[in-house]
């Protein structure tokens, strides 16, 4: 008798656990405050955890801190009646989980109620999160996604926004490098090729592969290693041997600058090398110094843009920390697009999304636009030189360095 | 008799309360919701079989993933139904495959194999996607509303919650107590020990790939990564162990009230989301050893005796 009771007990207690957990539920979804604004509120999710918290930590969150701390220095956001409001930040960190994210993003619309939403690092946290922005009106400035797929993403998600382009054109954008070179009588034609099983050297490899085809390169070697590979020996041994005087890694950062290294060691110094994620650290100079010039990969700046040139020292003043050459100022651009259509537009995030998609801004980039809901005033192709990363390709733009081929050899230290 | 009815009545109250949670909470809290009810099915499905065999099981994400990864395969060429059926299929094959070759393996063994399962799947899957299709990251545009997950979600939570309820009260549930107690009286005693542990590790496995498999859509974007992120397998295995694993409704006790510290501390302490993490399951493994269940029935027993003993005072 007194077992069936503990029983009942135990069992109401576990429905009591239930029915108040649900209560709790909709009871937190309940309560919203109607005051006079003295802010705007600005949330984001972050990976400042886990696997994604390198790549946010250098080209994402340092950006965000710094750009409040510029809006709030000068007053705060401009509205369209001239008032200036400063910026309240929600920041939730995602913990480098999809699942955290998506919930993350849900809590910014529905708890906080903030007034426009940040986006999270990385292309797969940034789609896991698009249906989201879509449901709740806030405009998406994607920045740290490269896909090919953003024409039909901007179809989908009208207020979404894909600010890094796609694998295809730095793969094509390459290719026209080891082409022109090629038919310059700088190179023979033959490029070794390895890249990194994840998202970002799949996307790569398999758009870089039809492309060097049809600029008449040849593949003499092309191999797929795990993420998180940290001797490269064997592989640089091999495409030493391949007889390719061009190198090509679409690699992660610590393959990135553990490959700069074992090449060195293996004396292995490819008339053209190009080397994924991590060449565009300001670090990555800094380590290297004079044999990181000539080296290329995705991204760069203009070296004589005075307001780059501004913001990479406010940068590093202000976070402490140099920003990297390919994303870092692209985030920075998004935010001030985001505050300039706001000053044009006020809060409502419908015209907000509508003027991002049609005005033209200035940002630390010069004037900026989209096109079609993408940014596509990109620097493919990137070049150390003289201890600046450069941008290189598209080679018609403006701005842009000329490509040194081929580069020298290690120096010895 | 009438006792089991009104146990019978209540469960299927629950439900239909929880059913209806969609049309007054808000999105956030569907979405509350859907992560909760995710988290009780893979609880209650891990204790299914590692309840009572005491196989201590790290392969959780690698069937979650299976699930979420079949349904980004085949999300274009499939009507939805057929999808997770397809994914309960795959997990199903994989389990049994899996479950032959290893559940000789005892202890630690065993959670050694299945946590290297999990990374073999995940390398598994990287290898194919490579070589063989040339893409990595899936997409999955397939037109389920949160609402519809979560009722999914609910109706897998039952039905986990029901099969667990079933098999306690069967000769297969008892038969897995003499296993979890002793192996080799079970065999003694004439239990077929491979077929019953088999039989148990694929039911879970099944429960556990379909929560991957409906939760998938909420992503949009899947990779291997997202899909076999491992803190699923030791989250899933903590709450159980909170619940208490050998009881029917511990791992819900376990998984909800966890749950809803998660979403707390995130929300508030998001920069000491992992430091107070960690001292909370350290404070569980020194306060909570055996599950919340076991230490409120010692406490009740406790304190029914003082009650007990202080009853005659009142009295007098």
């Amino acid at each position: 008798m007194k077992n069936l009771e503990r029983r009942r007990v135990l069992r109401a207690m576990a429905l009591a656990g239930t029915v108040a957990a649900t209560g709790l539920l909709a009871g937190m979804t309940g309560a919203a405050m109607a005051q006079d604004r003295t802010s705007v509120k600005i949330g984001y999710a972050i990976s400042k955890t886990g696997g994604n918290a390198g790549g946010a930590g250098i080209t994402t969150l340092p950006n965000y801190k710094l750009w409040v701390k510029d809006v709030n220095d000068a007053g705060g956001l401009e509205l369209p009646d001239g008032k200036k409001l400063p910026i309240e930040v929600i920041e939730y960190d995602d913990r480098s989980s999809a699942e955290e994210v998506v919930r993350a993003v849900e809590r910014l619309a529905t708890q906080d109620k903030v007034d426009f939403i940040l986006v999270p690092w990385g292309t797969g946290f940034n789609l896991a999160v698009a249906p989201l922005f879509d449901r709740h009106g806030y405009p998406q400035l994607a920045v740290s996604a490269v896909t090919d797929k953003a024409p039909d993403f901007v179809k989908r998600w009208k207020k979404s926004f894909w600010m890094l382009g796609g694998g295809h054109d730095y793969a094509n954008a390459l290719a026209s490098i080891l082409a022109d070179a090629k038919k310059a009588g700088t190179v023979n034609g033959k490029v070794a090729m390895i890249s990194v099983a994840d998202g970002f050297g799949i996307d790569l490899v398999t758009a870089a592969r039809p492309a060097f085809k049809k600029a008449g390169i040849e593949v003499v070697y092309d191999k797929t290693y795990p993420g998180a590979t940290s001797d490269f020996s064997p592989m640089i041994n091999e495409a030493k041997s391949s007889g390719a005087d061009a190198f090509v890694a679409f690699s992660y950062p610590p393959e990135t600058f553990a490959l700069t290294q074992q090449a060195q060691v293996a004396g292995f110094s490819p008339k053209i090398l190009y080397l994924g994620v991590g060449t565009g650290f300001p670090v990555y100079g800094k380590n290297n110094g004079e044999n990181a010039t000539g080296i290329m990969s995705l991204g760069g700046i203009d070296p004589n843009n005075k307001m780059n040139a501004e913001y990479r020292k406010r940068h590093e003043a202000v976070t402490g920390v140099a920003p990297d050459y390919w994303g870092s100022v692209i985030t920075y651009a998004s935010l001030q697009m985001l505050q300039e259509a706001i000053k044009r537009k006020g809060l409502d995030k419908a015209a907000v999304s509508a003027e991002l998609a049609s005005g033209a801004f200035q940002t630390v980039l010069g004037e900026t636009k989209f096109e079609n809901n993408q940014l596509r005033q990109l620097w493919w192709t990137g070049q150390w030189q003289n201890g600046q990363f450069v941008g290189v390709m598209p080679a018609d733009r403006n701005g842009a360095s000329k490509v040194i081929l081929p580069r020298g050899d290690w120096k010895k230290k | 008799m009438s006792r089991a009815l009104l146990s019978v009545f209540v469960f299927a109250l629950v439900v239909a309360v929880l059913a209806y949670v969609p049309f007054i909470a808000g999105s956030y809290g569907i979405t509350l919701g859907i992560g909760m009810l995710g988290y009780v099915t893979l609880a209650t499905a891990w204790a299914l079989f590692s309840g009572p065999t005491r196989y201590v099981s790290l392969a959780t994400v690698a069937f979650f993933g299976i699930g979420a990864y079949t349904v980004a395969v085949f999300s274009e060429n499939m009507a939805y139904p057929l999808l997770l059926a397809v994914a309960g299929a795959i997990g199903l094959a994989v389990a049994l495959v899996v479950g032959l070759a290893t559940l000789r393996l005892a202890g630690v063994y065993f959670v050694i194999f299945t946590f290297g399962l999990a990374e073999l799947i995940r390398q598994l899957v990287t290898w194919y996607e490579v070589n063989v299709t040339g893409t990595l990251g899936r997409y999955i545009f397939l037109p389920v509303t949160p609402e519809g997950i979560y009722w999914q979600l609910l109706a897998l939570a039952t039905t986990a919650f029901l099969i667990s309820w079933g098999i306690g009260r069967s000769r297969i549930g008892l038969a897995l107590k003499v296993i979890g107690d002793d192996e080799v009286v079970a065999s003694h005693c004439g239990i077929d020990i491979a077929r019953v542990k088999l039989a148990l590790f694929a039911v879970s496995a099944v429960l556990i790939t379909l929560v991957g498999a409906i939760q998938a859509p909420r992503w949009t974007y899947v990779e291997p990564t997202i899909a076999f992120n491992p803190t699923v397998s030791f989250l899933t295995l903590i709450m159980a162990l909170l619940g208490g694993a050998n009881r029917l409704t511990g791992p819900l006790l376990g998984a909800v009230p966890l749950f809803m510290l998660f979403e707390w501390l995130s929300a508030n302490f998001p920069n000491h989301y992992s430091i107070i993490l960690g001292l909370v399951f350290i404070a569980i493994v020194f306060v909570l050893p055996r599950g919340v269940l076991a230490f409120v029935e010692e406490n009740w027993r406790r304190w029914r005796k003082s009650g007990v003993k202080n009853l005659p005072a009142v009295a007098e």
